[in-house]
C-alpha cells in the first residue's frame, strides 16, 4: 500500500441511474456531490445555473446526494424528497426549490413543495415515511466517499475531483479546458 | 523527520479522550485502528474533515475499525467541539507534554506548533499499513483510509 499521490477520481461513472441536465454527450460533464441543507451548496447553485447558462448544449450537469445529517438535520430528509419527485418526474423542480427555500426544509415543507410542483404530495409524505429513497441516497453518498469527496459541494469535471475554487471564474475556466480537451 | 511509514510498528501512547478518561492504543489491539492527527479544533478545514469522517464512521465501522481524532488542543476544547459538532468518535488531547505523540509519529509542525493533517491506518497487530500527510489545507477526504482498509480486510479473508 503507498501513500495517494493521484488526483480523486470518480468512482461510480454517470450513468442511467443519475440525475442529468444537458445533453449525453456533451463534451463536459460536471458532477456535483451536495446537501440541501448546505449553505455553500446554497451558495454555488446559482453559480453553476450561470455556468449552465453559458455553456449550453456543451455541458451536461449531474447532481449526486451528500446530506451530512449529523451537521444538517434535514438534509437527508430533502435529498429523499428530491428523488421522490424525480420518481413523478419533477427532480430538478425540486432540486431548485430545495436550493431556493433551504431555510424552510422541514418534512411539511417537503411536502408543501410537492403540492406547489403539481406532485402526488400523500405520494410523497408516505414515501419519506417509508424511506423508500433512503438506499438511493446511501448509495450516492457511499459512492461520494469512495470518489474523495471531502466536504460539499464537491465537484468533479469529467471524472476528475475539482480541487480548485468553485467560485464562477475557476470553476467555468476548468470546464472551458476541458471542452476543448474533448 | 518525515511520517512513519507503512511496515512500522505504530508507537504506542496513552492519552486523555475526555478531562476525566484517557485511551491507550493498545486498547484496540485485534482491530483496525485509524489515526486522524489534525491541525486544530474550531478551524474551517479541520471542521469539515471531522463532520465528513462522522457521517463515514458507518463505513469504518463496517470493518470493525476505530477512529481516533489527535490534535494539540486540550480535553475540555475537544469536549467541546465534539458537543458542538455532534462526533460520535473520540477526539485525544496530545497536550501535555504538547505534541509528544505527533512528533513520534513524525508530523508535529515545529514551525506553528500544530500537528500535520496526517492519516494513519494501524492494523490488529499494531502495524502501520498506511499512512498519507495532506496538504495542511487540503481536507483528505475518507478514500484513501477506506483503500487501506478493504485492503486490510482482503488479507485476512481467503479469496
Amino acid at each position: 500500500m503507498s501513500r495517494r499521490d493521484t488526483q480523486a477520481e470518480l468512482t461510480l461513472p454517470v450513468g442511467e441511474r443519475d440525475h442529468a441536465r444537458g445533453p449525453a454527450d456533451a463534451p463536459v460533464t460536471l458532477v456535483e456531490y451536495g446537501d440541501y441543507e448546505c449553505p455553500h451548496c446554497g451558495h454555488a447553485y446559482p453559480i453553476v445555473k450561470q455556468i449552465e447558462q453559458r455553456l449550453g448544449r456543451r455541458l451536461r450537469f449531474v447532481f449526486r446526494n451528500f446530506p451530512l445529517r449529523e451537521s444538517h438535520p434535514h438534509a437527508q430528509h430533502a435529498a429523499e424528497a428530491a428523488e421522490a419527485a424525480g420518481a413523478q418526474g419533477k427532480f430538478w423542480e425540486m432540486h431548485d426549490r430545495l436550493f431556493e427555500r433551504q431555510f424552510a426544509l422541514d418534512d411539511d415543507n417537503l411536502v408543501e413543495y410537492a403540492g406547489d410542483l403539481g406532485l402526488d404530495a400523500a405520494r410523497l409524505r408516505s414515501e419519506l415515511a417509508a424511506r423508500v429513497y433512503e438506499p438511493r441516497v446511501r448509495e450516492d453518498f457511499r459512492s461520494g466517499v469512495a470518489s474523495g469527496v471531502n466536504g460539499t459541494p464537491t465537484f468533479f469535471v469529467n471524472g476528475a475531483r475539482h480541487d480548485e475554487g468553485w467560485e464562477l471564474e475557476p470553476l467555468l475556466a476548468a470546464l472551458e479546458r476541458a471542452a476543448k480537451a474533448t | 523527520m518525515a511520517a512513519l511509514d507503512a511496515g512500522t510498528p505504530a508507537p504506542d501512547f496513552t492519552l486523555p479522550s475526555a478531562p476525566d478518561h484517557a485511551v491507550s492504543l493498545r486498547d484496540f489491539r485485534g482491530r483496525p485502528v485509524i489515526l486522524a492527527f489534525y491541525p486544530a479544533d474550531w478551524s474551517p478545514v479541520c471542521g469539515d474533515q471531522m463532520a465528513l469522517y462522522n457521517e463515514v464512521l458507518a463505513e469504518f465501522q463496517r470493518y470493525g475499525a476505530e477512529l481516533l481524532g489527535i490534535s494539540v488542543d486540550g480535553a475540555w476544547c475537544h469536549a467541546a467541539f465534539a458537543r458542538d459538532r455532534n462526533l460520535h468518535f473520540p477526539l485525544l488531547a496530545d497536550f501535555e507534554p504538547k505534541g509528544a505523540v505527533a512528533r513520534r509519529y513524525g508530523v508535529y509542525r515545529q514551525s506553528d506548533g500544530w500537528t500535520e493533517r496526517a492519516l494513519f491506518v494501524i492494523d490488529g497487530d499494531g502495524v502501520i499499513r498506511w499512512s498519507y500527510v495532506s496538504p495542511i489545507s487540503v481536507n483528505p477526504g475518507a478514500d484513501g483510509i477506506l483503500r487501506a482498509l478493504r485492503a486490510l480486510a482482503g488479507e485476512r479473508t481467503p479469496a
